[in-house]
């Protein structure tokens, strides 16, 4: 029997929009300020569409470098995978609108919901097509435009969020690189700690929805925190066991960025040292599915992240889901 | 008495204010501890007591003394 490939990750992309939100703007808009703020989350400032900006516009910028950089066209791509909460419209899916964009006609696209731990499982599904030898070339984007979603008269959530994109191109790598391990989690019975209540079919939009401001985000912001903080320990560890690994052995941890508090108490427990964790949410805030992404294209365009280096990925969100993976790079 | 030395060491090492600072009547508005950082010290003393301190109690818990009786309680 022929041993099963290994999938990897070979080039990254990434776009956010133009417009940046800083913590003083935000003084204006909600009773807030930038110490708030700064010391509660780590965030200074945050991306927001603007003018022509959209879910799918972004992903498609991503996704051009993401490609250029793999030398490889938008035809020769199988499966398009756009991780998202955030479509441009309910139907058709984001992933099809980002397909017509790049004229990638051979593939297969389709959008994966899965809170801000969509691109961690967006990574484990290209990797069983990969494995199996079903699929060479996946394109997946993480991407989030939370902006629309966010309530503006909501401090203390409205200042977390913020809008970007970031795409991979995974494709077979040789035995011992690429994906090690990687594990998709849930926990249904916690829906309610994080969730836009209206605009679905259950409760479709109307003056009563829109006066009761269901269209959304709305988060329990302390219980959310427990439970990342003791996840994203025992996702680590888990993924680490799976591939025979120890957190000494890891060069770095890329964390889903939602608060710098959250990935600072989890990177303790973890015993990791500050040089280890890739942060940038100072920028960016919560971009939910994007997150991950960028971090990582932002480490390798820093020339941080080497061929061979150990990087763990960690990511949770609505749903509850979580998700963690171990790449050697 | 050993309960309160751990709490004080606990909160002196998770919030960084000295523990001469910290009696039983000690608030957490008079060491400036914001809503995260109350979340941050139960998750602390969970893992220092082996315990669960539930979202009801926590909001309950108002001064130092509150917690060493509460962490007593469970423990004893």
């Amino acid at each position: 029997m022929r041993a099963r490939k290994k999938a990897g990750i070979v080039s990254t992309g990434k776009a956010l929009p133009v417009v940046r939100l800083t913590n003083y703007d935000l003084e204006y808009i909600v009773e807030t300020s930038d110490e708030w703020i700064t010391a509660r989350s780590g965030i200074k400032e945050r991306r927001i569409i603007s003018g022509e900006e959209t879910n799918s516009s972004l992903s498609e910028i991503a996704a051009r470098i993401a490609l250029e950089r793999a030398g490889l066209k938008p035809e020769e791509i199988d499966i398009l995978i756009v991780a998202t909460v955030t479509p441009d419209q309910p139907l058709p899916s984001s992933a099809c609108l980002v397909q017509a964009r790049l004229n990638a006609h051979r593939a297969a696209a389709f959008d994966l919901a899965a809170g801000c731990t969509g691109f961690l499982y967006g990574l484990t599904v290209g990797q069983q097509f990969i494995e199996t030898g079903a699929a060479k070339n996946i394109l997946l984007i993480g991407v989030d435009t939370l902006s629309p979603v966010v309530d503006w008269t909501d401090r203390r959530t409205c200042v977390l969020f913020g809008d970007g994109a970031g795409a991979v191109v995974m494709q077979p790598v040789e035995e011992g690189r690429g994906i090690l391990a990687s594990k998709m989690y849930s926990d249904g019975s916690k829906a309610e700690l994080l969730e836009i209540p209206a605009g679905g079919s259950k409760r479709p939009a109307t003056l009563k929805t829109l006066q009761e401001r269901g269209h959304y985000i709305k988060m329990n912001g302390p219980e959310i925190f427990k439970f990342a903080v003791k996840i994203m320990v025992e996702s680590t560890l888990n993924v680490l066991e799976m591939c025979g690994k120890k957190t000494s052995d890891l060069t770095y941890i890329a964390p889903h960025q939602a608060n710098v508090r959250i990935i600072n108490a989890a990177c303790k427990r973890l015993g990791l040292s500050e040089e280890q964790v890739l942060i940038n949410i100072q920028r960016y805030g919560n971009m939910s599915s994007a997150t991950i992404p960028v971090v990582l294209d932002e480490a390798l365009e820093e020339g941080k992240i080497k061929q061979g280096d150990l990087l763990a990925l960690v990511s949770f969100g609505a749903g509850l889901t979580w998700g963690a993976a171990v790449l050697n790079w | 008495m050993e309960v309160f030395e751990k709490v004080k060491s606990l909160i002196s090492e998770q919030l960084d204010v000295d523990e001469e600072q910290l009696d039983m009547d000690t608030t957490f508005e008079d060491i400036d501890a914001d809503s995260l950082d109350v979340v941050e010290l139960v998750m602390a003393l969970e893992e220092e007591f082996n315990l669960e301190i539930s979202d009801e109690e926590v909001e309950k818990i108002k001064t130092v003394g509150d917690i060493v009786s509460y962490i007593e309680n469970q423990i004893s």
